[in-house]
């Protein structure tokens, strides 16, 4: 099947501190100039085949969102390759970008956040239309921006309507349909239910699904809870520290986890057995900082499973069945 | 027929609501209303023309205001030493005082938001470099730059909204620039680069209607500031030339004759500046409160 979207052994870092003075310490005597840097992602790489949806789970500060964010070129890349419909557009400046745009799109964490609080909601959805010239006239904007608004659930009397004015719920339905307006190819949703009630969790998922049915485009499904992820994912990757730990498809990443850290993040999924809702205990410590990664293995400090070698050499990725690949010396 | 739905929405409003509760605002607003209508309808209700030499008289000079000994009722604040109405000449020279006020601002405003913008967007050495200037401007009393300026110039009404440019800038560049910053990190601007607006339109579209409030707020209360500002300059004769008089030039040549005991003649242009500068901040207060969500 073809990829959409193949991401290779992508790099992004970012410096920390302002300036000169605050890299410099006084160590042994003398002024030592240390430049600091977060690792935010350290060689990620996956493929998402045409129509398909592919899931980034993990802890938050695991580097998913910088991910997403490298993709879709809201940051530049500081490594590593980014395959669009099998164009390289790891180094296209912002007006090479200009025509993919309106393929690639995407929606947000924080719906209220997402809009801007001074535009009408029909604004909202009908400028990027005007924007891209999708629509030979106003009133034909118009017409495609309410039709999609309706799509979404949003009742044409509401359109005039400021963005405070709706329900969280709402508001994400609004980001969805701003996302649709220029009819993407692809769609990257970041943790697009996360700040929701989880009573409006499920209706918006649902929505996003019915969605990419109707308009047949592919998703990057960024999200910390493998439960949301588990419905709508055709394909998985585990992150942890800006490294894909783990990824496959979703009944193989799900039913025959490998990882220890798949394996404890599925373990963290609150279940019913009997009539008790359990709960394993957490994963013990924390998340490393990203600002000193860790020796071999970036998880090998919270694995039960540590070996010697875990702290010296990180884990080739393996596929140990079909399309499953795991880095861990485990296998 | 689309400006009915304006005023509803108008009267329909969370600010509407609050102003009607608001005593401040109401008196406030009245009093700023009282101003501008004097302003515009002044010289048609006004006894005389004070500038029109052919009609002042000596034999009128020197006349206290009207509820005093020797005060008559057509000079109701009384005359100067050159027979001139007080009243009158107070109307006319507010006009040219709230001129100079609101078109300073309005300059100052256009020229501070657009540098502002830019140093919060663009970020970077740009931003540095902007503003450490400001900086470095901040910090000399604005006082003296306009004193500075003036001298440099020479007195006229460009002179002094350029002047009052150059002072002004700095507040609004600092204010925009911060409230730039923090929107810039918004997910809705980010949402506005994915779908690939400029950054041109970024900034006019969609920075530029959510700092407007700051500005707003900032321009009201910088209105009665440039007034005052404009009043001292004049007051020491480096302000507007002496045939367009301010309030603040009405108060500076009653000041000569105010130790022969006319001291109307400064007192009057004097109440009504204070009178003027009250009323707008004031009102700039209640718009800061009501337009400041993070003081709600």
């Amino acid at each position: 099947m073809e990829n959409i979207l193949l991401v290779e052994n992508l790099i992004q870092s970012f410096r920390v501190g302002k300036g000169l003075l605050d890299e410099l310490t006084f160590q042994n005597g003398r002024f030592i100039r240390e430049t600091l840097r977060v690792h935010a992602v350290n060689g990620v790489s996956f493929e998402i085949p045409r129509g398909t949806v592919f899931s980034l789970v993990g802890e938050s500060g695991c580097g998913k969102s910088t991910t997403a964010r490298t993709i879709i070129k809201l940051l530049e890349p500081k490594g590593g390759r980014i395959l669009f419909q099998g164009m390289d557009i790891t180094r296209f400046s912002k007006k090479e970008m200009l025509p993919l745009r309106k393929q690639m799109q995407m929606i947000f964490q924080d719906p209220y956040a997402s809009l801007n609080p001074r535009s009408r909601v029909l604004d909202i959805v009908r400028e990027p239309i005007l924007f891209h010239r999708l629509a030979d006239t106003k009133s034909q904007a118009t017409e495609m921006a309410m039709d999609l608004l309706q799509k979404v659930g949003i009742r044409p009397e509401q359109a005039n309507r400021y963005p405070h004015q709706f329900s969280g719920g709402q508001q994400q339905r609004i980001g969805i349909a701003r996302a649709l307006s220029v009819h993407p190819q692809f769609v990257i949703a970041d943790e697009p239910v996360s700040a929701l009630d989880v009573s409006i969790q499920a209706q918006i998922l649902n929505l996003m699904m019915d969605l990419q049915k109707e308009f047949h485009f592919s998703y990057l499904f960024i999200a910390h809870n493998l439960a949301v992820v588990k419905h709508i994912s055709d394909h998985v990757g585990i992150m942890y520290l800006g490294k894909i730990v783990e990824k496959g498809r979703k009944q193989d990443v799900f039913s025959n986890p490998k990882h220890p850290y798949t394996i404890a993040l599925l373990n963290s999924i609150p279940r019913l057995e009997g009539k008790n809702l359990e709960h394993t205990p957490p994963i013990k410590g924390e998340i490393p900082s990203p600002l000193h990664l860790p020796s071999g293995c970036h998880f090998h400090e919270r694995c039960p499973y540590a070996m010697e070698i875990c702290n010296e050499v990180y884990p080739e990725e393996r596929m140990t069945a079909p399309n499953h690949w795991v880095s861990c010396h485990l296998y | 027929m689309k400006s009915i739905p304006i005023l509803q929405r108008f009267f329909a409003s969370d600010f509407f609501y609050h102003y009607r509760r608001s005593t401040t605002a109401i008196v406030s607003s009245l009093m700023i209303l009282f101003v501008i209508l004097v302003a515009i309808a002044g010289p048609f209700l006004t006894p005389q023309n004070p500038y029109a030499l052919s009609n002042l008289f000596l034999a009128d000079a020197f006349k206290p205001p009207a509820w005093l000994d020797g005060g008559e009722l057509r000079f109701l604040l009384g005359t100067d030493q050159q027979g001139r109405d007080i009243l009158s000449a107070i109307v006319y020279g507010s006009r040219v005082s709230l001129f100079i006020g609101i078109a300073g601002v309005f300059f100052a405003a256009t020229f501070g938001i657009l540098i502002g913008l830019v140093a919060g967007y663009i970020g970077g050495k740009v931003e540095s470099i902007i503003m450490r200037i400001a900086d470095i401007q901040l910090s000399f009393p604005s006082m003296l730059i306009a004193l500075f300026l003036m001298t440099t110039f020479g007195r006229s009404i460009t002179n002094i909204l350029i002047t009052l440019t150059l002072i002004g800038w700095v507040r609004y560049a600092r204010v925009v620039r911060g409230e730039t910053l923090s929107v810039r990190k918004k997910e809705y601007i980010e949402a506005s680069r994915v779908i690939g607006y400029s950054d041109l339109y970024i900034m006019v579209k969609q920075v530029l209607p959510n700092v407007l409030n700051s500005v707003i707020v900032l321009s009201t209360i910088q209105i009665g500031t440039f007034i005052l500002l404009e009043a001292t300059l004049s007051f020491l004769g480096l302000g507007v030339p002496p045939t367009r008089p301010t309030l603040g030039m009405l108060c500076s040549e009653g000041f000569s004759v105010l130790y022969s005991g006319l001291w109307w003649v400064s007192f009057f242009p004097g109440l009504y500046i204070v009178f003027i500068v009250f009323a707008i901040n004031l009102f700039g207060d209640f718009l800061r409160d009501q337009l400041n969500p993070r003081l709600k």
